[in-house]
């Protein structure tokens, strides 16, 4: 089905499932009761699982597949944003050309950063991109003030009119898909719960799913197998008749037009930008993602992506309040002890959290949850899960001869 | 011309910061082959080894002095630092005035355990391992040692002043023959920069002259045939780690006057060292120290009204700009070895 | 005028000299054997053929067209393959996908955006990669990855992917070093059925004589970056020259 082979399609119709039912599989827990605060079904968290989630596939397709660790993706979300932006200033709120706009900025300088960038591999590629990204956060910040807002970024304001939208005098403009406005939400109320349908993020989960589906493609095609290759053995590559670098430079361009996108999205949620998207610490957000996830796997960085930006919202809510209430049958002393011993991991400290499991991700997992998840059901069928590793990758467990 | 040497030693404290973080990073690099991005908290734990010792030093008991009273007629209430109680008023005070360089001291030990334990407990299992999960894994280290820091000392920086008889500049100008006023520079710059020179030409003697040193330099070249040598390697190899670490946090430590220390210093640091280790070229100590010193004198260059007039921006952008153009044209920069991470 | 001609080349690392005006030409469809102590600069030569390095002077033409200046993938796709000394694969990846690789190269060249076709749908890539796994006795282990096998089927894997590219001039680096006398033998007799079945130049480097006698029709001997003799395996046993350089390092 769509060129995929069964198992591809079959993934991809459970993210589909997943990404058009998440207002209710996100919201599991009844209004007012304690455990809501674990609920993730609310619009502007699921913009963001689907957004990023399109950023971290873009950068798995470089990172997971060439094995070049890019430290500068962020560079081209931000240029997607600033191009999606002045977009809708100047001339329609409808967000389509928006984010065509920014894929193709985005793209463009990808092309610029990573033609320049790939003459150097490893942890030289690493700094070139580093530095191409911190001169552009510097620029956007500084210089380019006019382009880009400087410190306080770009917002939509009432002084904008778009050529090609009407709008009343000092109305302000909201991002819209052919008049449905990316705001605009469905509630529905069952017994005590409550469900919100969001077009804007339906709109996001639509291009993350073409982008998984793109993506799939891409990784089981020849092009996909070429830069494995790459990672795999360079030398024998060229030696086979293959030039590498426009194999790397296309996969870095495309993963360009994938952070472009996600960057044009972000402006269409929610039309604002500033200079600290580009930032190098969202550089690195999008390497934790991918790893945390699973680099070179097709789910991983969705996967990754969902899971920081949930500990982000999530965590980040807790208080000792709230831990004061989970542990209020214990005992005072025992439940004052583990409060304090949990308090800096929750609240503001979810960055330790996260650096913590980052770590021992790292460490213990380098597969990332994928490779947690195969080990746990392995441990569930051990004959099963060779039958399907092989269908799977096409590649058997026999030992060495 | 006096604009000119000002701004060489604007930028010799920054270059001096630079240098010693880059060289404990090619210390690590080139003994160990591991690329370390949590070099940059271990400046960071280096400057609060120093707000540390300020806070111990100035942790005192509270005594009621019933020859004062404050504005109700109540006795005050007096903070004593049990320093004052131990060496005497005057003495106690100038001992936490000079708190700064007396953390140097505190912070050795501090940093050579840290590095230790380092290197032991997680970098050790990363020697077989890509360079880019050695990235990964101490980037999270990272991570989590400046979410610790701020988790104890909070989000603010924290100003740890330099001691008083320290403060304060004075005319360098007007010493070496220039008008008065013309170059005015602050006395403890200076010292961090002499503080610098110091570490570095210590390092430097250190591997040069002891047998420790030539041992580590052999390992440097080639580790494999100084294990066949039957000399344990990497005993030493752990040690030199714990070394780098003391460097990078006593740049910190001797920081802390310059630029309040907050929680985020190091990664502020390290993007930055990291850029002037690829500079220097991989590998290569001279040129760590080198690149160091010249991407901080350039940087304060960038920064002259009369430059920004000229090419806007080009401050914030400098040490990158430099950066790309030496990658592109001699990609093991400006000293870099062959076959250093070329692959 | 032979497939390969070099002409005074010669290649100086800092101060040393490791080839000095080398001569050489190899016929078509012959199997050119170079021999030569350890240092003898074998390799180096190897290496300026495939464009690895470029030599100091002189020149290396190809069917006619010189070879120098141009880039690894280039000179491959003229028809020079390269077998190395150890085994150079994509360890990463499956055996099928090894050859697949090589495939796509002979039939799109040095690059194809082909982002979007499945790999399974080549149908004429996969018969391809099929046949010559079929060749080398290796289709049982199409599925297995590279990096698992045994260093004697590494090689094999690699020769067949040298030879999937049906190159015109097939250059080998050693390709029975290491091996048991069994497998050798099994070497030897694979690159004998190739040179039957297809038209093909070879250049192999060994040090092991019983290969050297068992394919080569022409034998050079270097020594010190330069031929010392160039002659067929009957006329190489015993000559002065060569027991002179090898010392009697080679029971010939």
């Amino acid at each position: 089905m769509l060129g995929l082979n069964k198992k591809d399609f079959q993934l991809l119709l459970i993210v589909a499932v997943l990404a058009l039912l998440a207002p209710f599989i996100l919201n599991p827990f009844p209004e007012g009761s304690g455990l809501a605060q674990f609920n993730a079904g609310y619009p502007d968290l699921m913009q963001r699982f689907v957004i990023f989630g399109i950023f971290a596939i873009g950068f798995n397709i470089l990172f997971g597949l060439t094995g070049y660790l890019s430290f500068g993706h962020a560079a081209f979300l931000g240029v997607g944003s600033y191009a999606a932006i002045w977009m809708m200033k100047l001339v329609t709120l409808n967000v389509i050309p928006a984010i065509l706009m920014a894929i193709v900025f985005g793209g463009l300088f990808a092309l610029i950063v990573g033609f320049v960038s790939l003459r150097r591999s490893g942890i030289y590629f690493s700094i070139l991109t580093l530095a191409f990204a911190q001169m552009s956060y510097a620029l956007a910040y500084s210089v380019l003030t006019p382009i880009t807002g400087g410190e306080t970024g770009l917002q939509i304001k009432a002084t904008d009119s778009p050529i090609l939208s009407n709008l009343a005098d000092g109305e302000i403009g909201r991002a819209n898909l052919f008049g449905m406005e990316m705001g605009s939400s469905y509630l529905m109320n069952v017994g005590n719960w409550l469900f919100t349908f969001n077009a804007g993020y339906y709109i996001a989960a639509i291009f993350m799913l073409i982008s998984f589906y793109v993506s799939i493609r891409i990784f089981r095609s020849p092009f996909g197998m070429m830069l494995r290759a790459v990672k795999s053995n360079q030398q024998r590559m060229n030696y086979t008749g293959l030039n590498s670098r426009p194999y790397t430079l296309a996969a870095f361009v495309i993963s360009g037009m994938y952070a472009g996108l996600a960057g044009g999205l972000m402006v269409a949620m929610d039309t604002q930008v500033g200079p600290e998207r580009m930032f190098w610490t969202a550089s690195g957000e999008v390497v934790l993602m991918t790893i945390l996830g699973g680099v070179g796997t097709l789910i991983g960085p969705v996967l990754g992506a969902g899971m920081i930006k949930y500990m982000e919202n999530i965590i980040s809510k807790i208080n000792d309040n709230i831990l004061h209430q989970w542990f209020a049958f214990m005992p005072d002393g025992i439940e004052d002890f583990l409060v304090t011993i949990i308090h800096p991991f929750i609240g503001k400290g979810w960055h330790l959290t996260l650096g913590i499991v980052f770590m021992l991700v790292v460490i213990f997992l380098p597969g990332g949850l994928v490779e947690g998840g195969q080990r746990i059901a392995g441990w569930f069928g051990k004959g099963k899960k060779a039958d399907a590793e092989a269908t799977d990758t096409d590649a058997g467990t026999k030992p060495a001869e | 011309m006096d604009a000119i040497i000002l701004q060489i030693l604007n930028g010799l404290d920054k270059g001096s910061a630079y240098a010693l973080i880059a060289l404990g990073l090619t210390l690590i690099f080139g003994t160990l082959g591991v690329v370390n991005f949590a070099h940059g908290a271990l400046f960071m734990i280096g400057a609060f080894c120093a707000v540390t010792l300020q806070r111990l030093l100035g942790s005192s008991r509270t005594i009621v002095d019933e020859t004062q009273k404050d504005f109700l007629g109540n006795p005050l209430k007096v903070e004593v630092p049990y320093v004052h109680d131990w060496f005497g008023p005057e003495m106690g005070a100038s001992i936490i005035a000079w708190s700064v360089p007396l953390a140097i001291l505190f912070a050795i030990p501090i940093m050579m355990f840290v590095g230790f334990a380092m290197e032991r407990g997680l970098i050790k299992h990363f020697y077989k391992r890509p360079h880019a999960d050695q990235i990964l894994v101490t980037f999270g280290l990272a991570i989590v040692l400046q979410e610790v820091i701020k988790a104890f000392y909070g989000a603010n920086p924290i100003p740890t002043p330099a001691p008083p008889a320290l403060t304060g500049a004075f005319d360098f100008g007007a010493m070496i023959g220039f008008d008065p006023n013309t170059i005015i520079y602050p006395y403890w710059r200076l010292i961090y920069f002499a503080f610098a020179a110091f570490v570095i030409t210590a390092v430097f003697a250190f591997l040069q002259f002891t047998t420790f040193g030539m041992v580590v330099r052999a390992g440097m070249a080639d580790r494999e045939t100084v294990g066949i040598l039957g000399i344990d390697i990497d005993k030493r190899f752990t040690m030199m780690f714990a070394i780098a670490a003391v460097v990078a946090g006593l740049a910190g430590v001797m920081y802390t006057p310059i630029n309040s220390p907050n929680y985020h210093m190091g990664m502020d640091f390290l993007v930055l060292s990291f850029v002037v280790v690829v500079v220097g070229g991989m590998g290569s100590l001279p040129g760590a120290v080198l690149a160091g010193f010249l991407l901080g004198i350039l940087e304060s260059f960038a920064s002259m009204a009369a430059v920004i007039d000229l090419i806007p921006g080009i401050n914030q952008i400098i040490i990158y700009l430099v950066a790309i153009v030496i990658l592109l044209t001699r990609p093991r920069g400006l000293m870099g070895r062959r076959g250093v991470m070329e692959d | 005028m032979g497939i390969l001609e070099i002409k005074n080349v010669s290649k100086n690392f800092g101060g040393l000299k490791a080839l000095s005006d080398v001569n050489l030409s190899v016929e078509e469809n012959s199997v050119h054997a170079i021999i030569g102590p350890n240092g003898a600069g074998k390799s180096t030569l190897l290496n300026c053929l495939v464009g690895k390095l470029i030599p100091d002077t002189g020149s290396v033409t190809f069917m006619g067209q010189s070879l120098l200046g141009r880039k690894p993938h280039e000179i491959n796709q003229m028809g020079v393959s390269r077998v190395f000394q150890t085994p150079e694969i994509f360890s990463d990846l499956t055996v099928f996908e090894n050859i697949m690789i090589p495939c796509f190269a002979h039939r799109d060249g040095a690059f194809q955006m082909n982002a979007l076709a499945a790999v399974t749908k080549q149908k004429d890539i996969q018969e391809t990669a099929e046949a010559i796994l079929e060749d080398v006795n290796m289709l049982d282990k199409r599925h297995m990855h590279a990096a698992a096998m045994s260093r004697g089927d590494k090689r094999r894997l690699e020769m067949a992917m040298c030879l999937v590219q049906e190159p015109k001039l097939l250059l080998l680096d050693e390709p029975t070093a290491g091996m048991a006398r069994a497998d050798t033998n099994n070497t030897i007799d694979l690159l004998k059925e190739i040179k039957e079945k297809r038209d093909i130049t070879m250049a192999i480097i060994e040090h092991d004589m019983h290969v050297v006698f068992s394919l080569a029709e022409r034998i050079t001997v270097l020594a010190q970056g330069t031929p010392l003799v160039e002659e067929t395996p009957e006329n190489i046993k015993g000559h002065p020259k060569v027991r002179e350089a090898y010392l009697g390092e080679a029971q010939v």
